[in-house]
This record gives structure tokens, C-alpha cells and sequence, in this order.
């Protein structure tokens, strides 16, 4: 029982004032025939000093790797200053700010961290985050059939989504009766097909999902895919990278209008890759659509002495007070994640947040030239791209990444694992953290793998 | 026996200038800190090559307005706002249903060994099978703890594995064809994540009263189960902080009727290696790691809450969850498990969280588990008799405290005019946090007070000694009372004007 602090006498004298003979008699309620006379099947504790050599060997077998992957989670410089002050135990260990007056210091962060998203994705409003980018995606879809004057139950999803923020949409809606349909996209050009939108418009829908950059990391025609969705009568639901908005135009300028909500996964500010989680969900909106939005939201106000101050807001959304009439049954959310993203936009600015962004594109631009210089890889989707693009190779690409890991390069996504008709191909990302070295090491690497494949194909060992 | 006057009351460790300030640097937002032109330079490139591959219209017009500030503002300016919240590191916080216990070190820093940090999710199981040796243990340390036939981590909160629970549910009647199923029976004292829960499920919602012990209504029950019952979702110990005595009866109700039973593990600290859910014939849990297994509840997460299942609900799991293969582990996809409810996650939950769940499950291991559950009902019920005795009314004075239980303000409201909330801020003053208020709704003026098994005799004495202080001030000086905090780095805040005036960005003047 580490962490348990009382002493023998302790105990005696506080079943004294309980008046219970003994520890077991607390639990003299509980039908005697439903005890399991405790947990044979969970080892025995450990010392600090002992698991921690445990860990540590763990953590060693899993090693580093050479990171030339991105889909969704990139590694990325985080300052040391981000985690040691989110580790702070007043952050690390507050509850929810419920008690407004014993929580300025997370309300007041939050409020900045909505100020800061709200102006990167140039919209007016901001919640406090959701679970994940996936989980976003989808909250902002049930958000938009919320906002369906007229009650339309459909949702256009490109096939240039993440294929697992699709399938993350589909768990989460599928029980409200909620039709995601997905519009193909062009195979030459890897971007959303306006002919096939243009048909499914033919139906009514309450949105349009834009993603950009796309899956593919090709840049979508945003203006004319917003303009359309507003021609269509349906909400434009953006779907972002958040560290790319440094560079690109803000989805609250898209097309004439704007985006309606923006959402989006907020690992690359300040999140490590961490095996997958936890991550933050981001959601922006115009400021008409506040009262759908789902999740915690912070307001500033005032004390009773009319000094600013900050309290958690609109909460009439929620399921504590709204039970099952609620916007979303969300409670808990990855507070301490947006704590470590506010710490890193304030660390980066503007400058910074961009240089980041201009120094990823241009490293995965010549990490795309180097390779492409190798006999037998070419340059799928050709086009304006940010910082990930896609490429064939000539050899299976399951043996090729599995090649390349064994030379400790994480070589990129197979592409063909989610879309049959791309199998041969990669999508390769190169972050601000590779150096030109990394760029050469994977290069030659990859050159010496298929080279050797075609001088030596496998059926030649048979 | 000692009495209420003998406690040594604390003096609070919330000290605050108390003059008029104006805008001082403590309010400031960073935003306010920043100068055009200012940078940290250390974190960021100083140059980057121009996108001059991008056409103009996709480009961002005017930088993005986030703060020009140095790396000692960006430090400075959050350290303050740390040092204006409370936490558990710095305060005793019995928030019930919270389970707001002490979070070791020794998770946070283990969890962030650089290894595990770096390991991108999309890589093959093979980089990551010392991370995945750690994530199968604490899924079958999961499954004894529950009893349960299979466990899923993917969930990545107490309410997102209550989505999970209810979509298994119902994809259970599915794949039988029970299309008539499309109610979920909730006690009235549950939590609103389960309402909530199940109406994003596609079901409707029947609510059951309670009774004067606190128990569900076992008649109302009956009269609620039908062939429209999709299942039935229940806290145990419930809200109230009370065992349900008839438990099994509940079950055997709703089986019966052809529905399934959903247990919410909210309150599992206090049943650690006690009861177990799978024993008491539930088909469904889910836990919340970030209460029963310490991981932090980080201002608002991230939590993790894993799911429990049954072996008639393993089909419909949510992936991924970790398989092993003879020596190694990987995680299971949807190929696997075609019946699935689907991933929940883009890159399959709160990975992070989970390895500090582990760390700490193998330092108690499964003695300390059961014990966690003793000390946590002690220290509740110590408390629970300690209030009563300085003159607090117990809302269930007969019934067993589980690990929290509940105080009733009526009788003082009443008399004074301090309402629950009232009470609570002035707690705050004495460097408490505030139990929780005003929930469950059914008991008037309520404090739902947990304590946790963390915290020594020593606090709770002087969190008595607290409440009996207040009880004073607010039968001699009600107004302090209702006026409080006084001590806060905010007093009072205006709820209805940061509603009404919705002020959620801040924009320079």
C-alpha cells in the first residue's frame, strides 16, 4: 500500500470513532456471498526503484527510429520548457475548473488557448479541446446536422479524409442515423473529384468536409469546394492541420464566406508521438454556431469586485445540467494537452509556428527530390503539397518499410494498406527535425533496397 | 473520542496580496506581455526557405496573432498561472465522484521515457513491443480487477467508455435482429454522461427513482423493464455514495426482460478487489483510470476509460485492443474483429495515460488494490462520522459510507440562508478545496464529500475542524459566508454575465 500514509494507530483510533470493529466491517453492506476475497491474479507490488528498472528496460527493447512517417501524428521539436511547466503538479493535478474562484490559472489559460486557436484557424470562437482530431471530426459532423434547419441526416467525406478519422466518424454517428458519404477523388491529381461532388449535391446534405491539407498532404481547392458547400446550402467543415495554418490561409477566409467550423487534431503543437495518444482535439466555429458547439468553453467575466476573471461558460450544453438533451456526452477532455499546446504557440509566435511549417514543407520537398532521383520512384499526385507527399516505388512496399526499419528507418505510411488502388505507393513526411544527413541516410538506404531487389528478386532464393 | 473543538485548524496556504490592483502582471494575459519583434529564439528555425512551390491563394495573408513574447515570459507568465489553481499537490480536494487521490511521480516519469515518447503510432508492433508488454499487462491486470471475459483500453474517458458500453449494447440487439430495443433505463441519481451517453447511442432514456435508502427502486424497476429495454445503466456504489444492497435482484430484472446491464465504474475505488462486476453478472464497465488508477486528472484530462466486457459482448469490442501471438503483442484491427463498434480513436486511445495506469497498478499490485479500497472507505467513513458528530446531517445517517458519502446543508440554508455553494467557496478560504455541490440533484443543498485513501487522519481532522468553522461563521456572520471566497485570487465570479456577454477570445483594444 505505498501511498497509503496511516499508521497502526491511526487506524484503531478512526474504527473507534466509526464504532466498526474492523476494516472488513466497512464493507458489511455488500452481500457477504459477492466478496472475491481479493485479486490472486495481479502480481505483487513493486518499489519505485523496481519498476522503474522495469520500465526503463522496456523503453530501451523499443529503441528509436529514423522518423520519415507522418499520417496524422509528426514528430516535431517540442521546447523542454512545454512539459516541465504542464508538469507542474497545479496543472498536472487540478480537476476540471468547476470551482471558477480555485481554478484561475487553468480558466485563464484555456481562455488564451481559445484566443490563440480561434486566430490561427481565423474564427471566432474556440471550446477547450475534444479527445482527438477523429473524435472532432465527428462531433463537428453531429454539430452540423445539430445546425440542419431543415433536419438533413447527410454528411459529404472525401476519400481524402484520414481513412481512421472516417471510420472514427462512422462509430460515433452511425447511431443517430447519420449518412457520412464519401466523394471519390481524381487518381491523377489526388484531390477531391468535383464531378462526383457535384453529383452527391444533387441529394441535400447538412456538410461538407475539407481537408487540408488532404490525407495525401495535396492542397485542396478550398475556396471553390467552401464556395460550393455554401451554394449547396450545407456547412463547410474544415479539417486541418493546425501548424500549417502559420503558413496557409485560415479557414475562416475560405472562399467568400468561410469555413463554418474548423477542426482538427492538435499533436503537432507541442505533443509527443507518444505511440498514439493522448493527442487534443481542436474545434473552432463562426460565432453563430457557439450554442451547438460541444464540450467545455471559457469566458471572461467578472468578480464581485469587478476585477477580470474567468469561469467555464454556456454550460446549459452539457451533459451535467442537460443530461440527455446535451450537445455531446462529453466530461473529461485532454486538458493538460492544451495546456502543453498554449505553452508551445506562446514559445513558437508567429515566426516561429512558421519557420516550423516552411522548414517541414521544404525538407519533405527534398526529401521527395532525393528519392524520386532513385531509379524505380516516381512522384505520385503532382501539385502544391505541405510537408507530405506521396510516391511509388517499384518493390512491394511492405518489404521495402520493413528493409528500411531494419536499417532504423520509419520510412513512411503504405498507402495500400487503406486504398487497394494505391498499393505500391508511400506517403513519406520530413519534419523540421530532419536534418539533411537524414535525408541522405534514407535516400541511400532506399536506393540500396530496391536496387538489390531488382538485381536479386526474391523468387531467385527460391 | 475527540471533539470538533480539539482540531487544530490549519492556517491556509493561500496567501494573496490584498490590496486594490489594477491590471498587475499577475492578471495579465500573455497576450498583453507580447512586443512585435520579440521571439524565443532557441526553439524555432531563425530562417526557412520560402514555399515558393505554393500559389499565392492558399497562402496566409497576415502571421497568425499569437504572442511575440521570450522564452523567460512564456515560464514566468505560466508558473504564475499554475500557482492560481488549486490541485492535489498543493490542497486536500474532496471532490466526490472525483476520486481526486494523489498522483505518484514515479507514473509521470516513467510514462515519459523518451523512447515511448518518440514512438509514432503508425509504426509495426515489432518497434514497440516492450510499450505493448506494459499495455497487455494492465489489460489483463484490467480483467481480474472486473472480472470480466475481455477488456478494450481504447476509450479515452469516463464518458467516452460509457459510448462505447452502450454502442456494444446495441450492437448486440443489432446483430440479433432485437430491433425493438430502444430504451436505456438510468437511475436518477446517475451522472449526466449516461443520459447524455444514450442519446448519442440513438436511444431514449427512462429514468427510475430512487428510494429512501438510496437504493434503486426495485418495483420501479420492474414496472420500467420491458421488451423496449435496450439495457440499464448503474453506478455502484451509486452517487449517493451507498452500496446497492440488491445488486443482483437489479441485474436478474433486467436480464430477464431481455435487456443488458451496464455497470459505470465511476466509484471502482471503492470495490477494489472487493466485488467485482463480472462477478455480480454485468455485461458491461467501464473504468475511469484517471480516478480509480491515479493517473491526473490534468485540469481536465486527459482520462482513460476502458471497457469490460462479458463473452457475449467480446465480438463487438471497440479496437484496437492488445493481442498477444505467441512471444509478442500487437494491436488488433478491425480484420479481426469484423463485429466490431469500430475504433474510437484515430491511433487507437490515451497511450500515455495508460502507462501511468500500469506503472501504478504494478506498484501496489494486487494486495494494494484491496487495500486501496479499505483505506478509502476508513477514511470516508471516518469523516462521515466525524461531520455527524459536529453536528452535520448525514443525507443517508443509517446506511454504510462507501468511499464518499453525502452532507445535507438543508437544515442550515434554512436557518441562515448559506446555500451549499456558498459554503463550499468559503472552504476554499481555508485552503479546501470544495466537495462537490449540487450533485446527485436529489438531495437538497448536498456536499459530496470523497476523501480518497491518500490522505492521513491528520487532514481530515483539519478539514472537520474547516467545516465546523464555517458552520459558525455562517450562523454568526452569514454574509461573510455568502460573500466568499475572500482569500482567492478571484472573488465571486459572474456567471450570468460571462453567459450573456459571451467574451471567449480575447481582441486587443
Amino acid at each position: 500500500m505505498p501511498f497509503i500514509p496511516h499508521t497502526e494507530s491511526d487506524v484503531a483510533a478512526m474504527l473507534a470513532s466509526i464504532g466498526a470493529p474492523s476494516l472488513d466491517a466497512l464493507f458489511d453492506e455488500i452481500p457477504p456471498d459477492l466478496n472475491c476475497g481479493g485479486l490472486a491474479g495481479i502480481p505483487e507490488g513493486l518499489s519505485e526503484m523496481a519498476v522503474t528498472r522495469l520500465t526503463q528496460e522496456r523503453a530501451a527493447r523499443d529503441g528509436f527510429y529514423l522518423n520519415f512517417l507522418g499520417a496524422g501524428a509528426y514528430e516535431h521539436h517540442i521546447p523542454a520548457a512545454v512539459w516541465q511547466i504542464v508538469t507542474r503538479g497545479e496543472f498536472y493535478s487540478a480537476y476540471t475548473p468547476y470551482q471558477a474562484e480555485a481554478s484561475q490559472g487553468t480558466l485563464q489559460l484555456l481562455y488564451e488557448y481559445q484566443t490563440m486557436m480561434a486566430g490561427l484557424t481565423g474564427l471566432d470562437v474556440s471550446n477547450a479541446s475534444l479527445y482527438d482530431g477523429a473524435s472532432a471530426l465527428a462531433e463537428a459532423v453531429l454539430m452540423a446536422v445539430r445546425a440542419s434547419k431543415a433536419g438533413i441526416r447527410r454528411v459529404l467525406v472525401p476519400a481524402t479524409v484520414h481513412p481512421r478519422y472516417l471510420a472514427v466518424a462512422r462509430t460515433t454517428v452511425k447511431n443517430q442515423g447519420i449518412e457520412l458519404v464519401g466523394v471519390p477523388f481524381d487518381p491523377a491529381s489526388g484531390l477531391t473529384d468535383p464531378a462526383a461532388l457535384e453529383a452527391l449535391g444533387a441529394e441535400p446534405a447538412a456538410a461538407l468536409v475539407i481537408p487540408q491539407p488532404n490525407f495525401f498532404g495535396r492542397l485542396e481547392a478550398v475556396d471553390a469546394l467552401t464556395d460550393w458547400a455554401h451554394a449547396h446550402a450545407m456547412l463547410a467543415i474544415a479539417l486541418v492541420n493546425p501548424l500549417s495554418l502559420a503558413l496557409l490561409k485560415p479557414p475562416g477566409q475560405w472562399g467568400s464566406k468561410g469555413a463554418d467550423i474548423c477542426v482538427g487534431d492538435g499533436q503537432p503543437l507541442g505533443v509527443p508521438l507518444s505511440s498514439g495518444g493522448p493527442y487534443f482535439g481542436f474545434m473552432t466555429a463562426r460565432q453563430a454556431l457557439v450554442r451547438q458547439m460541444p464540450g467545455r468553453i471559457v469566458g471572461r467575466t467578472v468578480d464581485l469586485d469587478g476585477q477580470p476573471g474567468f469561469a467555464l461558460t454556456l454550460q446549459a450544453r452539457e451533459q451535467h445540467i442537460r443530461r440527455s438533451k446535451a450537445t455531446s456526452n462529453i466530461c473529461t477532455n485532454q486538458g493538460l494537452l492544451v495546456t502543453a499546446a498554449t505553452l508551445h504557440m506562446a514559445l513558437l509566435g508567429p515566426e516561429g509556428l512558421k519557420n516550423v511549417a516552411l522548414s517541414s514543407h521544404a525538407n519533405t520537398r527534398a526529401l521527395v527530390d532525393k528519392l524520386t532521383a532513385i531509379p524505380g520512384v516516381e512522384r505520385v499526385f503532382p501539385g502544391p503539397f505541405f510537408h507530405e507527399a506521396v510516391i511509388r516505388v517499384s518493390s512491394p512496399v511492405p518489404e521495402v518499410l520493413r528493409a528500411l526499419r531494419a536499417q532504423g528507418i520509419l520510412g513512411g505510411y503504405d498507402l495500400g494498406l487503406d486504398y487497394p488502388e494505391l498499393a505500391g505507393c508511400i506517403l513519406v513526411c520530413a519534419t523540421e527535425t530532419r536534418t539533411d544527413g537524414d535525408l541522405a541516410q534514407y535516400a541511400q538506404q532506399l536506393e540500396r533496397i530496391l536496387s538489390r531487389r531488382r538485381e536479386a528478386p526474391p523468387c531467385a532464393y527460391k | 473520542m475527540p471533539k470538533a473543538t480539539d482540531y487544530q485548524l490549519p492556517t491556509t496556504n493561500y496567501q494573496l496580496p490584498t490590496t486594490d490592483y489594477p491590471l498587475s502582471a499577475q492578471q495579465m494575459l500573455i497576450f498583453q506581455h507580447a512586443r512585435p519583434g520579440r521571439r524565443a529564439y532557441a526553439q524555432a528555425p531563425l530562417t526557412a526557405p520560402a514555399a515558393d512551390d505554393l500559389p499565392a491563394e492558399v497562402l496566409r495573408q497576415a502571421p497568425p496573432p499569437l504572442p511575440e513574447v521570450s522564452e523567460l515570459d512564456v515560464v514566468r507568465h505560466y508558473t504564475g498561472l499554475s500557482q492560481k489553481n488549486f490541485s492535489i499537490d498543493t490542497q486536500f480536494y474532496p471532490l466526490g465522484s472525483c476520486t481526486m487521490k494523489y498522483n505518484p511521480r514515479a507514473c509521470n516519469s516513467l510514462a515519459l521515457l523518451p523512447q515511448f515518447l518518440a514512438r509514432h503510432p503508425l509504426a509495426d508492433a515489432d518497434t514497440g513491443q516492450g510499450f505493448l508488454t506494459c499495455l497487455h499487462e494492465l489489460q489483463e491486470m484490467l480483467k481480474e480487477v472486473t472480472g470480466m471475459a475481455a477488456v478494450s483500453m481504447a476509450p479515452m474517458a469516463g464518458a467516452h467508455g460509457e459510448f462505447a458500453g452502450v454502442a456494444m449494447i446495441r450492437a448486440y440487439h443489432d446483430a440479433r435482429g432485437d430491433a425493438a430495443r430502444r430504451e436505456i433505463i438510468v437511475p436518477d441519481a446517475a451522472h449526466g454522461t449516461n443520459p447524455a451517453t444514450a442519446t448519442m447511442c440513438g436511444y431514449t432514456v427512462k429514468e427510475i427513482p430512487t428510494d429512501r435508502q438510496g437504493n434503486v427502486d426495485l418495483e420501479a424497476l420492474k414496472a420500467a423493464v420491458g421488451p423496449q429495454t435496450a439495457g440499464l445503466m448503474l453506478t455502484n456504489p451509486s452517487t449517493l455514495g451507498v452500496f446497492e444492497k440488491t445488486i443482483v435482484a437489479i441485474q436478474k430484472i433486467v436480464h430477464e426482460a431481455g435487456g443488458l446491464t451496464y455497470y459505470d465504474g465511476a466509484n471502482l475505488n471503492a470495490i477494489l478487489g472487493r466485488v467485482r462486476p463480472g462477478d455480480m453478472g454485468f455485461d458491461v464497465i467501464h473504468m475511469n483510470l484517471h480516478k480509480t488508477f491515479s493517473t491526473p486528472h490534468g485540469g481536465g484530462g486527459p482520462g482513460a476509460g476502458p471497457v469490460g466486457v462479458s463473452e457475449r459482448l467480446r465480438p463487438f469490442l471497440p479496437v484496437p485492443y492488445v493481442v498477444q501471438e505467441q512471444d509478442s503483442y500487437r494491436l488488433a484491427r478491425m480484420a479481426d474483429c469484423p463485429q466490431s463498434i469500430g475504433p474510437m480513436s484515430a491511433f487507437g486511445g490515451n497511450m500515455g495515460v495508460l502507462l501511468r495506469a500500469w506503472v501504478y497498478a504494478r506498484m501496489l499490485g494486487g494486495k494494494g488494490m484491496a487495500r486501496v479500497a479499505e483505506f478509502a472507505a476508513l477514511n470516508a467513513n471516518y469523516l462521515a462520522a466525524e461531520l455527524k458528530r459536529a453536528g452535520f446531517d448525514l443525507a443517508f445517517p443509517e446506511r454504510r459510507a462507501s468511499h464518499e458519502f453525502i452532507v445535507t446543508l438543508k437544515k442550515l440554508k434554512d436557518d441562515t440562508g448559506v446555500s451549499a455553494m456558498d459554503f463550499a467557496k468559503r472552504l476554499l478560504d481555508y485552503g479546501f478545496h470544495a466537495p462537490t455541490t449540487y450533485f446527485p440533484m436529489l438531495v437538497p443543498e448536498c456536499l459530496l464529500i470523497e476523501p480518497t485513501e491518500t490522505e492521513s487522519k491528520e487532514t481530515l481532522d483539519a478539514f472537520v475542524a474547516a467545516m465546523v468553522a464555517v458552520k459558525r461563521e455562517a450562523e454568526g456572520q452569514p454574509d461573510l459566508v455568502k460573500s466568499a471566497p475572500h482569500t482567492l485570487p478571484a472573488r465571486r465570479l459572474d456567471d450570468v454575465k460571462a453567459a450573456r456577454e459571451l467574451d471567449l477570445v480575447w481582441k486587443a483594444a
